[in-house]
């Protein structure tokens, strides 16, 4: 084989080309979200949102205060049950079976949908028993499986290596960044499907913050991440699709890359470059 | 797409900066303009005064291409800009380029007349290029004004142009070759013209990219590389 030759074996002349790769890639949806609608009493908070975001990528929404974006989020694992006065009509389909079917018991749909919230809320715990909490409520109590889990959700978190020696000191005592992650870390011990975070990063410092959204993309190799942010950029940054929701109403959905460099309506160009609405 | 786009950002000061990039391109554009214009009818009339005037403000188009490069760095290490700003910021970074390049070749005729004094076969004007010059001004003009006015209207227009301008710039390499061959003495002058007229080609060639900016900037679609239809497509399609 003369070097000619060999030089062009080397390189994937495919791979080359922006199309082409793209269309490589195929995509299976995790969550469908079907003509949802949402009542808080008489105040409608969702207008008939259709969306399907697909599995193992992260999905963001953004948009301004109130337009519903973690009321939606909400949605996927039914935490507006809990809400007095919520009516939800449409459906939300997790891998093909609808949550809001009478026959889905809700404990066994938030443990394949796990959730973490803007300020870290560990328990007053030691950073062990936090993780291995999940675990502990389905009765198993056999220390080398919630060892192994420990240190595979800690790891899985990122916190593994500054946290070993310290794994029965009490999480109360952790800074807020390490507090998220060993929530991330409590969520992932019960090796959910979803991961929900809202507004993950908003509490934290920006080198917490960049840990992360590091982690973020991380996780995406096992789990299908919604998140919703108030920092563009962060959406930018971590997503592959976004949504940008507006007065309660699905404005636009797209791939990330496209949405936040050429968007399809004004509402969304208009918000992202910070425009008057 | 209006003109008041970049007017609109909450932060008022983000308007004045994106009215100051835009302000700056423009005038960095109407001195290149005037560069080629003078370079070119310099050249065709022997006119050093105007050959040595031009070889001068070609720092000022150099020294404005870094600076318009470097504000808009800045604007997007300070604003993170999406959408249309980023778009725009990114197309005015390439379009300063390719004016920094007709400034070049602005500046390379400009030479040439300088080197030419008194040579004896001098005394022939070259307004065989004439034409061609004219050609080319219409599209750095068009170009220029489609990104004053976020509109891609005309650029299709300027595209074509192009296509004139390599129809004259064969026709001119045509004509000198037979001079060439009908007198060998011909040579020397036959060269600087055939140097003359592939600079003003290649400023086409800039304006038309300066024209893929436009579209890149208004419409957010890369249409470099494409066919000619292909090109129409995009600028006619819905945004």
């Amino acid at each position: 084989m003369t070097t000619a030759q060999k030089n062009t074996h080397a390189i994937d002349l495919s791979a080359l080309k922006r199309e082409d790769r793209k269309s490589a890639e195929q995509l299976e949806t995790c969550i469908k979200v079907e003509n949802l609608d949402l009542f808080y009493g008489q105040k409608q908070a969702l207008h008939s949102v259709n969306m399907e975001m697909p599995h193992k990528k992260v999905t963001a929404y953004i948009g301004p205060s109130g337009c519903g974006k973690s009321t939606l989020l909400r949605c996927i694992n039914r935490m507006n049950d809990l809400v007095d006065g919520v009516t939800i009509k449409g459906k939300i389909l997790l891998d093909g079976e609808d949550i809001y079917d009478k026959s889905v018991n809700v404990a066994a749909l938030r443990r394949r949908v796990g959730m973490v919230f803007q300020k870290p809320n560990p328990f007053p715990k030691t950073i062990y028993e936090n993780v291995a909490y999940g675990l502990r409520i389905q009765g198993i109590n056999d220390r080398r499986i919630l060892d192994e889990v420990v240190e595979k959700s800690l790891r899985g978190a990122a916190l593994w290596d500054e946290m070993k020696d310290r794994l029965n000191d009490n999480a109360l005592g952790m800074s807020g960044g390490q507090q998220q992650r060993l929530v991330i870390a409590r969520a992932i011990a019960i090796e959910p499907e979803v991961i929900l975070l809202d507004e993950p990063a908003s509490a934290l410092d920006p080198i917490s913050t960049l840990k992360i959204e590091e982690l973020i993309n991380e996780l995406k190799e096992k789990y299908t991440i919604v998140i919703v942010t108030h920092n563009m950029q962060q959406a930018a940054r971590v997503s592959d699709f976004t949504a940008f929701m507006y007065m309660g109403e699905l404005i636009e959905f797209g791939e990330t890359s496209e949405l936040f460099t050429n968007p399809a309506k004004k509402q969304t160009e208009d918000y992202i470059t910070g425009r008057y609405g | 797409m209006d003109n008041s786009k970049i007017k609109q950002h909450i932060s008022r000061q983000f308007n004045e900066e994106m009215e100051d990039i835009r302000n700056k391109v423009l005038t960095m554009g109407g001195l290149v303009e005037q560069q080629v214009d003078l370079a070119t009818k310099a050249f065709m009339g022997n006119d050093m005064e105007n050959a040595e005037k031009v070889v001068q403000q070609d720092q000022y188009v150099n020294e404005m291409e870094k600076d318009i490069d470097h504000e808009c760095t800045e604007i997007m290490a300070k604003r993170q800009p999406a959408a249309f700003d980023l778009r725009m910021l990114i197309a005015t970074i390439k379009i300063i380029t390719d004016l920094e390049r007709i400034g070049d070749e602005a500046a390379r005729i400009a030479k040439m007349t300088m080197r030419l004094e008194g040579a004896d076969y001098y005394q022939d004007k070259y307004y065989e290029i004439e034409h061609l010059l004219n050609l080319v001004k219409d599209m750095l003009n068009g170009a220029l004004d489609a990104y004053a006015r976020n509109d891609v209207e005309e650029v299709i227009a300027i595209t074509e142009q192009d296509a004139k301008v390599d129809r004259e710039y064969t026709s001119i390499t045509r004509q000198l070759i037979t001079q060439m061959m009908e007198n060998p003495r011909n040579i020397t002058r036959a060269l600087d013209m055939l140097w003359a007229a592939r600079a003003l080609e290649r400023i086409g060639d800039h304006s038309c990219n300066v024209c893929e900016q436009v579209i890149y900037m208004v419409k957010g679609k890369d249409v470099r590389h494409l066919s000619r239809e292909e090109l129409e497509r995009t600028v006619n399609s819905v945004r």
